[in-house]
């Protein structure tokens, strides 16, 4: 059996992580053109063409609305393709992880290492969309800086459990159960299009449990200057998926690898 | 057995007693046990599915131990896996390199997974790049190296950190003639300047150039151990005639010439130590083919393992 050992947090995750950024780099040019694409079209698209309808919503314009939930929700879906198809392809048909197991380093370090390169992803796709945002004026002041450490949080949250889906996946297919069941619905539910208390009352508690409602708060309240209601409750929850999230997937991804 | 916490002169660089591993109730490794000094190059040899891979992913932390003792430089593995990979340079069987990096490339990242700094290992990378003749091809892309200069890279790749144990599993299966013999001239280079050596194998050829001692496995356990030269003296008759699609009458002229048979295929092997007796008879019979030879350790091999089909 494998010693049920908590994993331990390491240099050698830095040493993953720069890895997956100096590939990154040599695809720079299309990367970056990525980061810009999908949001401007978003922003574009919803916030002056469903805005145009929509007028104000929750006290906002819906351009501002739509573009500070956005970089919430963004922040997951690059985190969760980069944990899931990416770290995949790492890890079974490419066996970079087997050759990176050869060395000193270990699940732990590769895991966290990962982990920190999906949230460096999701803070470049939130940085994108920031500024875009910006051009746009939809941000209050400068206290919307604060909101790329709180992308890359959400990062981490999301990481986890792509990860864990990554070490339970016997191929590519078993990832769009993942998108279909637990990314599209909370691309729809957290509160990115349309305030989470015109839900249902029974939903609500249901979408507290739901990590991208915490993270749609904070990037909402930092960006378009509104107030906070709970931001320490909201870091909290993305902190605590980020460490759980991370545990087990270090455990499947032992049991996985160390056969 | 006392579990030793100083690196003594005489204690074995790997030491494994009683070394089992299990998966899901088939057992893979049989309470085996081996000692290997430092400076040696020690083979395991056999069969596919006899063991051999999985022996040596424990060696080197990368698969748990279900029972049994295993310690290399004198750390038990378990608790030391890291320590242990950080003194040792693995080839694995089948190649990973990273087809995002160029040759070079490969091995600045692989030595920074080490804690190296480029800086410290760019005169490194130079000097492995020359031994595995691979300077020329620094820029290219692992995909496009040939299966020889993959294996190669890989090699250098293992001795990025300077390593005073080389593991390597099944170094040269795939290769070409050329290609492996290669392979060999570099590791025969590596024993000779001191590295250790630990290699699974299923060439014979491969394992009696190479090897100082090896082991015979078959079904988790180990048959033999020794000196290739020493295993042949043992184990086997000093000569082998054997004769290609052996009609039924040479079986009967064999066995009376004193020979011990084995078939394998269509093919008859007579062990003797004392050949003319047979020879004498084969050589009135212009059409029968035969090969007279010294016996190796492939008539070890299959002395000791059995004829029948591996998967």
């Amino acid at each position: 059996m494998i010693p049920l050992r908590l994993p331990r947090i390491r240099r050698g995750a830095l040493y993953v992580w720069r890895r997956n950024i100096l590939v990154w780099r040599k695809l720079l040019v299309p990367a970056i053109l990525m980061n810009f694409g999908e949001p401007v079209i978003y922003l574009l698209g919803l916030g002056f063409g469903l805005g145009h309808f929509v007028g104000e919503m929750a006290g906002l314009p819906y351009l501002t609305f739509v573009a500070t939930g956005i970089i919430a929700s963004s922040s997951m879906t690059t985190a969760s393709f980069e944990g899931m198809y990416s770290v995949f392809t790492r890890m079974v048909p490419q066996k970079t992880y087997e050759a990176i197991l050869a060395t000193p380093l270990e699940v732990d370090d590769i895991m966290a290492g990962e982990m920190l390169w999906c949230a460096n992803k999701a803070l470049f796709s939130g940085s994108a969309i920031l500024l875009v945002a910006t051009l746009l004026g939809v941000v209050h002041d400068w206290h919307a800086l604060l909101v790329l450490p709180v992308v890359f949080l959400i990062g981490l949250c999301f990481a986890g459990p792509a990860l864990i889906m990554s070490a339970l996946a016997g191929s590519y297919d078993f990832f769009s159960y993942y998108f279909v069941l637990v990314v599209t619905p909370m691309f729809i539910l957290c509160g990115v299009f349309y305030p989470v208390d015109t839900l249902p009352e029974t939903m609500h508690g249901l979408v507290q449990l739901l990590p991208l409602t915490h993270g749609v708060y904070l990037t909402r309240g930092l960006v378009a200057g509104t107030e906070l209601a709970h931001p320490w409750l909201d870091v909290a929850v993305l902190l605590g998926f980020a460490l759980v999230s991370y545990v087990i997937a270090v455990a499947l991804v032992r049991r996985k690898l160390l056969v | 057995m006392q579990p030793a916490v100083d690196l003594q002169p005489a204690q074995p660089l790997i030491s494994a007693r009683g070394l089992t591993k299990s998966f899901d109730g088939r057992t893979a490794v049989d309470g085996i046990e081996f000692d290997i000094q430092a400076g040696q190059c020690f083979g395991f040899l056999g069969p596919n599915g006899a063991g051999k891979t999985t022996t040596l992913r424990m060696t080197m932390g990368l698969t748990p131990v279900s029972g049994g003792t295993l310690s290399v430089f004198g750390l038990p593995v378990q608790e030391h896996a890291s320590a242990i990979r950080a003194r040792t340079g693995i080839v694995p069987q089948a190649e990973n390199l990273d087809p995002d990096f160029t040759v070079q490339e490969n091995l600045q990242i692989y030595a920074s997974f080490f804690g190296l700094p480029r800086t410290a290992v760019a005169n490194r990378i130079d000097a492995l790049l020359d031994f595995v003749s691979l300077t020329d091809r620094r820029h290219s892309r692992p995909d496009a190296l040939s299966g020889g200069m993959q294996r190669r890279l890989t090699i250098a790749r293992a001795l990025i950190n300077d390593p005073e144990l080389v593991v390597l599993d099944e170094p040269t299966t795939g290769l070409d003639p050329q290609a492996r013999h290669v392979i060999w001239g570099r590791l025969n280079e590596l024993k000779n300047s001191g590295k250790t050596l630990l290699l699974t194998t299923h060439y014979m050829e491969e394992a009696e150039r190479l090897c100082d001692e090896l082991v015979i496995m078959d079904h988790g356990r180990i048959l033999a151990q020794g000196a290739p030269r020493d295993l042949v003296s043992h184990y086997v008759e000093p000569e082998v005639i054997e004769v290609r699609g052996a009609p039924d009458d040479i079986e009967a002229l064999a066995s009376a010439a004193g020979c011990r048979l084995e078939r394998m295929g269509s093919s008859l092997y007579c062990y003797t130590h004392r050949p003319a007796e047979l020879t004498g008879q084969l050589k009135d019979r212009p059409r029968l083919r035969y090969i007279h030879r010294p016996t190796g350790l492939e008539d070890v091999f299959l002395r000791l393992t059995g004829r029948e089909l591996r998967d």
